[in-house]
């Protein structure tokens, strides 16, 4: 008996054209499996595959090149934003975007961050919040909460000892050369449409010259967090969204 | 204006003025003395209004020479400039570009250190030039000019070696170079290379994935170990091909010397002086 289900009328979902077949380093549950594919499904829908040039980051997604069929660059820790500057200073008509962890954007690269938002380097940047580093196996992070256990606060984050949660999405919503700041999640159906949409207002944005843009997406590190890939999600809603409060912040591109 | 014409200016006005004669890509730098003039004579000159050459002041050297990498990384003339203490805060990008191959130029106007230093000439960057500087076993290549008009005509030559060997490459100067007011012929205007002669040099750049080739990745991430080896192999043997074919050097009455005076740069010029006032007194 053949299956009459399987025929390509029926097909309704594929794979994103741009995601090879390369098995993925993520842990099971981690949010950047999701995020990667929507970002694959934006540069197709766009028609930008010739186009687009990924900048990664040195954390979790270091080997983000592996798996979209696009040309990219790995940057140093931190400075992805400096590096998507020069590429898309020579080539402007290219679709160049970072795509970066917490301790990456928020940390080490707080200045490329900053300073390349604030000149409206026409650059979106992903930014992957999970509050914890996750590939050198789960140290404090700038965006980690106060009480959270890390490997470096064993006993939780007091601000006395290690200082405040930065909130660097709600700062780049200040600057001047910032069009559109936003905080999604990928952790139901529908905050994956929503981040889909917010990552294509985003790259369409950048294309059309209207400045820098900060996609926020607040995620989950299960093997960090050291909890079921459903409990993080559950205590990613109770706690995360509680400090990283979802929603756009600022939004000028009239897109 | 004439074929040769002769003019007048610092070295470091000879840098930006060679760079944009040359059909440079884009400029990213910082301020430090003493090179400062080379950043804004480029902003005088308004090149991106000329040749569409890119000048960005960028937030720290950390950032010009990461920009650098993603210009140079995407098949473009790109290059920056500073002085000892920004080169030394660069020279984490440096040793990534080396890693990755990537075709940059930097220039290093030397002052004294260590720290902060001072901001008289100096040429104590040496062995951070010659023996890598970064992490990592890798080289450089570098071109010290002794003049004026050396700085102008190694811009080009820079690019030219960079590209070649797809290797990051310095020119080594210092204060006295950079300040120094002599006359100088800067070299004919070049165009720009278009995208389809970045595309026939660069194979291997990342400026979008054209037609059904695989992707191209700039990285110099290896962690298999037995992969890594043949990576630093590879660097190894081209470092090798490099130190056979091109190094450039002038001799002076050498042929019945009893003593060689061997230096580069603005004390090569005080060695030459030194030579001729000798052999007058012998």
């Amino acid at each position: 008996m053949t299956n009459r289900i399987i025929a390509p009328e029926n097909l309704v979902y594929e794979k994103p054209k741009l995601m090879n077949d390369t098995a993925m380093h993520y842990c099971p549950g981690c949010s950047h499996g999701v995020v990667h594919k929507l970002v694959a499904e934006v540069v197709a829908e766009m028609g930008m595959e010739d186009k687009t040039v990924g900048v990664c980051p040195v954390g979790c997604a270091v080997f983000a090149y592996r798996y979209l069929d696009i040309d990219w660059q790995e940057a140093a820790h931190g400075r992805a934003p400096a590096v998507a500057t020069g590429v898309k200073r020579v080539w402007p008509d290219r679709l160049v975007f970072t795509y970066q962890g917490d301790g990456d954007l928020a940390c080490i690269g707080a200045a490329e961050t900053i300073h390349a938002l604030n000149r409206g380097e026409n650059i979106p940047i992903i930014f992957i919040n999970n509050a914890i580093y996750g590939m050198t196996g789960g140290q404090m992070a700038p965006t980690t909460l106060l009480g959270q256990k890390t490997a470096t606060c064993p006993f939780g984050r007091e601000p006395d000892l290690h200082g405040y949660p930065l909130n660097i999405t709600e700062l780049a919503s200040h600057l001047k050369g910032t069009c559109y700041v936003t905080r999604q999640s990928v952790d139901t159906m529908a905050s994956i449409a929503k981040a889909k949409k917010a990552i294509r207002k985003a790259f369409d944005a950048s294309m059309q010259g209207k400045g820098s843009s900060l996609i926020e997406i607040v995620s989950t590190c299960n093997s960090g967090w050291k909890m079921s890939p459903v409990k993080a999600n559950e205590w990613m809603r109770e706690n995360m969204f509680k400090e990283y409060v979802k929603g756009d912040l600022k939004d000028t591109t009239a897109l | 204006m004439a074929e040769h014409e002769i003019t007048l200016m610092k070295g470091n006005e000879a840098i930006a003025h060679a760079a944009i004669r040359c059909g440079a890509d884009a400029f990213f730098g910082y301020p430090i003395t003493p090179q400062s003039e080379i950043i804004e004579t480029l902003s005088l000159l308004k090149p991106w209004e000329t040749t569409g050459m890119v000048v960005l002041q960028a937030e720290s050297e950390v950032a010009s020479i990461n920009m650098v990498y993603g210009g140079a990384g995407a098949g473009k003339r790109v290059f920056t400039t500073s002085s000892s203490p920004g080169v030394a805060l660069m020279q984490e990008g440096i040793s990534y570009m080396a890693g990755a191959e990537l075709p940059g130029v930097f220039v290093n106007v030397q002052r004294g250190g260590p720290g902060l230093g001072t901001i008289q000439p100096s040429q104590s960057d040496y062995f951070q030039a010659t023996r890598g500087g970064g992490n990592g076993d890798y080289n450089v290549i570098v071109l010290a000019p002794n003049s004026v008009q050396e700085m102008a005509d190694f811009v080009d030559l820079a690019f030219e070696l960079a590209f070649k060997y797809r290797n990051p490459a310095m020119i080594l100067s210092d204060g006295v170079i950079g300040q120094m007011m002599e006359k100088v012929v800067l070299p004919p205007q070049k165009p720009r290379r278009t995208e389809e002669e970045v595309l026939k040099e660069c194979p291997w750049a990342t400026f979008g994935r054209k037609g059904e080739r695989t992707p191209n990745i700039i990285t110099s991430l290896e962690l298999k170990p037995e992969v890594m080896e043949v990576r630093n192999l590879h660097l190894q043997k081209k470092y090798k091909k490099i130190r056979e074919t091109e190094v450039r050097y002038e001799t002076m009455q050498c042929e019945d010397a009893e003593y060689i005076i061997v230096s580069f740069g603005s004390a090569a010029r005080i060695g030459e002086k030194a030579i001729e006032q000798a052999r007058e007194e012998v």
